[in-house]
Formats: structure tokens, sequence, C-alpha cells
């Protein structure tokens, strides 16, 4: 606070903006410009380039709510995010715990790094990992096939749990990585505390720790709905034709069907969801900061 | 307590089984980088061969040399501009800075499907167009928030007296800035380049919209190869990324945690 006060005497916008200029610019023509312009095409019958005639129409929203497709999809990739959460929810916050409160030291934070390592490599590259472990022939099926007595067939690429299970595998360190920062706020005399007055461990888990921890799964669940509402190169490659979503949707419009401006009116709708679920998850993570 | 004790053990059993589901697609990945058979069978017969082919094709060449320009390139833009920008958050203050530091999250947290679709749109409909120009237009601007939120973050452990000193004994304000600010803040800007570099190269949604056939980047030539049927060369060059890409970040870890101690 003292920094802020000794600082705020050579105050002004003006001696700021020479140094702000040039990111907020950038992020103004490559981001929020082309947010504005989403918008405005979404509004259109035709791209107004080349000479073609187009007028303001608010037929690519009509679209979306009068042919039960796009709803539809809307719903399964809702549905693909919650269901992809969860699961990052119960993978990931027990892993959470352990590395919080059980382990200790280096092998601590060695094992913290090795949780989080993958998620800053190459999703695309991960994603197609598991295509050769699950497919037909697969190493999953080779394995299984070697140690069960009877003959299994495990074919699972191409398959509504193929995208669950890759996205999961994309999403689960977020979970683990916010969770963990505030399970370790925890103060261990707090859980003693509770154990000591006769709580049991069950008890101390839901009226102390999980209530304590709130906010870094709030935190880390939107980390992940947010995005695989979004995906569509996950359902894509492990889902095959059964992996048609609301982002798969989108990216027809862009790269096959080149109806831009229903891609508009597609994305500006998910955008909307999507600021909505943020809206929601911000209360508690105000209330936690 | 012997329970206790029980526990424990079933936590660690839990955290090894969890880096198993995490590491073993990849570890099987790169073993059959280095099987003889293309269609993935087993038994395993070791083989750098399709190493070996991925030096002939040229498309995927040419994309990693697209994919490394393009990363260093905007590493170098977003770090010079982000740095400055996170200085002015910390040395000024003036209405509008917290809409300022608000702004940076939309690009973080917005789905790069919307990001990379309304950018094409806006390229598009302003003449600038698809191909790689257009990429790094787009790759600095997603890398940017990330490379102010970590300098900011290095900038809050700096003591604003070390700048009034220098400024007492007659430094000017570059001298300030360039002798006294940057070398603490050094940490964070080589941890921001890191994440730079890291958002960049391993950019997929935004860099497939904004792309064209000639002009792409590693990971798109990726995808449409995937798409067009596996092949242990994919493997191959999958299994470089991701050891160039852990590697990159173990680096940046360590960057992280000395400026943390100093």
């Amino acid at each position: 606070m003292a920094a802020q006060s000794a600082t705020a005497s050579r105050s002004g916008l003006r001696s700021a903006l020479p140094l702000l200029a040039p990111a907020y610019l950038w992020l103004t023509v490559a981001i929020f410009l082309p947010l504005s312009a989403m918008v405005f095409f979404s509004f259109m019958t035709d791209l107004p380039l080349s000479g073609k005639s187009w007028a303001f129409t608010l037929g690519n929203y009509a679209a979306f709510f009068s042919q039960s497709l796009y709803l539809t999809l809307l719903l399964a990739s809702l549905r693909l995010g919650l269901e992809v959460t969860l699961w990052c929810i119960v993978i990931g916050y027990p892993a959470a715990y352990v590395l919080a409160k059980v382990l200790k030291g280096r092998s601590r934070e060695a094992i913290f790094l090795l949780v989080i390592l993958p998620f800053w490599s190459n999703g695309l590259v991960r994603i197609f990992s598991w295509a050769m472990v699950l497919r037909e022939g697969g190493i999953l099926d080779t394995a299984l096939n070697a140690v069960l007595p009877f003959k299994i067939n495990i074919d699972l690429m191409y398959s509504y749990p193929a995208v669950i299970i890759g996205l999961v595998h994309s999403y689960v360190p977020y979970m683990v990585l916010t969770c963990y920062l505030t399970l370790q706020a925890i103060d261990d005399s707090l859980i003693e505390a509770g154990r000591s007055l006769g709580a049991s461990r069950l008890q101390v888990l839901k009226r102390v720790i999980i209530p304590l921890s709130m906010p870094g799964l709030v935190a880390g669940a939107a980390l992940i709905f947010v995005p695989v509402v979004g995906s569509f190169m996950e359902p894509r490659i492990l889902g095959g034709r059964t992996g048609t979503f609301y982002g798969t949707v989108i990216e027809d419009q862009f790269v096959a069907v080149f109806n831009w401006p229903l891609g508009a009116a597609l994305s500006f709708i998910l955008l909307a969801v999507v600021l909505v679920i943020l809206a929601i998850a911000s209360p508690v993570l105000r209330r936690a900061a | 307590m012997a329970t206790t004790r029980i526990l424990e053990g079933l936590g660690r059993l839990y955290i090894f089984l969890l880096l198993a589901f995490l590491y073993l697609p990849i570890i099987i990945m790169a073993l059959m980088s280095f099987n003889v058979s293309p269609f993935y069978q087993l038994p395993f017969e070791w083989t750098t061969e399709w190493y070996a082919s991925l030096w002939q094709n040229d498309q995927l060449i040419a994309a990693t040399w697209n994919s490394l320009e393009i990363a260093i390139i905007t590493t170098l833009i977003s770090v010079v501009m982000g740095s400055a920008a996170s200085l002015a958050l910390y040395r000024y203050e003036f209405r509008g800075k917290k809409v300022l530091q608000a702004l940076l999250f939309p690009p973080i947290a917005i789905p790069w499907l919307i990001t990379g679709t309304a950018m094409l749109i806006f390229f598009f409909g302003v003449g600038i167009g698809r191909g790689l120009f257009a990429i790094l237009l787009g790759h600095v601007a997603l890398a940017l928030p990330y490379v102010i939120v970590v300098v900011s973050a290095r900038l809050q452990t700096f003591a604003p007296e070390l700048e009034e000193a220098a400024r007492s004994l007659g430094a000017n304000q570059w001298q300030v800035t360039m002798r006294v600010t940057l070398p603490w803040i050094m940490p964070g800007v080589i941890a921001g380049g890191l994440f730079a570099f890291a958002v960049s190269f391993d950019q997929f949604v935004v860099s497939y919209f904004l792309s064209t056939p000639g002009q792409t980047t590693l990971p798109v030539e990726i995808y449409a190869a995937i798409r067009k049927g596996f092949t242990p060369e994919i493997n191959a060059v999958s299994t470089i990324i991701i050891v160039v890409s852990m590697a990159l970040m173990l680096l940046t870890a360590r960057f992280f945690k000395f400026g943390g101690e100093k």
C-alpha cells in the first residue's frame, strides 16, 4: 500500500499511455474489434465483401430457435461440459487433497509439477495419443485380452465415452491446480480442532474442508466447463460420427459450409452462454478473494 | 494411528494412478513412434524409420518452420509490449485502470473457438485476410494477457524505494527503468516470454481458422493429417512436440521458482 501512495505522486494517464498504448491497441485490433465485428456480422444476410448484396436480418438467430438441431446440439455440448467437469471434480479433488495435505516437501513439489506438466503440452497431440489406446486392437484392447481369460472387444474409439475420456485427460490438471491452491491454504489446526471436538473424518470433510475449498472447486469448474462447451477438435478426433456437437457445427459454418453469418450468430449465442456461466461463478470467486 | 497410515498409503496410490492416467497415452504414443508396424501392431519392433521419413515430408517441415518463426516473433513482440504495459499498470494511478486490468481476462476466458472465428470474420472484413500475418496478429493478442499477468506478479515483489533512490541519485526515467527495474523483473519477463512461446507454439484453434493451405502451422498440419488417417509419422512429430513443450514448461517452472526466491 505504501508502494501505491509513493507512485501515486507521479500519477496520471498521460505518463502511462505511451507504455500502455501498444499492448491495448493490439488487443483492440485482434480481440475486441473482432468480437464486435462478429456480433455485427451475425445480423447480416451475407458477407459485405466482393460486392455481394447484403441486408440486416434476424434470420440467423431465427434459424437457431426454429431448427431444433442447434438447440439440441447446444444442450448436448452443455451436457458434455457438465459431465467432463463432474469427472474432473471426482478425479481431481482427491488428488489435490493428497497433494496438499498428505505429501510433504520435495515429493509434493515434484508430483505437483508432474500433474500440471501435461496440460502445458500440445492439447491436440494429447487427444491424438488416446486414439492409439482406445481403438480396437489398440493398447487397452490388447492389454485387457492378455490379462483376462475370456475374449473381449474394447473398441471405444469414435464413441461418446472416448470423447469424455480425452477431455477429462485434457482438463483434469486444471481442477487439481485450483483445488490444490485453496486446500493448501486451509490451516491444519482447523482440521485438528474439528477432529478433537469429536467430528468424524467424513464430518470434517463435509463441514470444514469442502466449504473452505469451494472457491477452488468453482474456479476449476469454470475453467473446465467453458472451453469444453466450445470444444470441437476433441469430439472430431475421438468421437468420429458420434462427435457432432455445438462446437463442430460452428466449425463447419466457417470451414465447410461457408455460412459465416450463421456461424457468427451461433458463436455469439455460445459467448452469451459462457458469459452467463462466468457471471454465476464470479460471486463465489469474489467472496474467496 | 493405523487408519491414518492406511489412508495416506491409499492417497499415494491414488496419485500414482492419476499420473499413470495422465502419462500412459503419451508414453504409448512415443513408443509407437519407434514401432515398425505402421498400424501400431504388436509385438514391438524398434525403428527410427518414421523419424527419418519426417525429414522427407516438406509440408510438415515448412509448417514447423512457420510455427517456430511465429512463436519467436510472438514472444518478442508480446514480451516488449506486455512488460511496458505491466510497468505502466504498476507505476501509475489513473481512472479506468481497473477496467484495463479487467480487459485482460476476456482473451483468456473466452473459448478460442469464439475468438478464432471472430478474428477470421474481422480480418477478412478489413482486408487482412488469412495467412501467417493474420496468425501472428492473433497469437500476439492471445499471449499478451499472459505476459502482463506474469510480469505484474513479479512487479508486486519490487520495492519502489529502489526507483526513488536511483532517481534521487540523478538517474533519469530511462536509466531507472533499464538499470534498476528491468533487472529486477527479469525472471518474470523470461517466464512471461516462455508462456508466450508456449501459447503460440501449441496454439491450434486460432491458427486453424486463420490458416490457408500454403500458410499454416504445425498443429494445423497435424490436425489435417489426423483427419486424413493416422500415420506413424504423426506419432513421431507429436512426440517431438510433446518433448519440446514439456521441456519448455520445466524451464518456465525453474524461472518461476527463482523469481520467488530472490
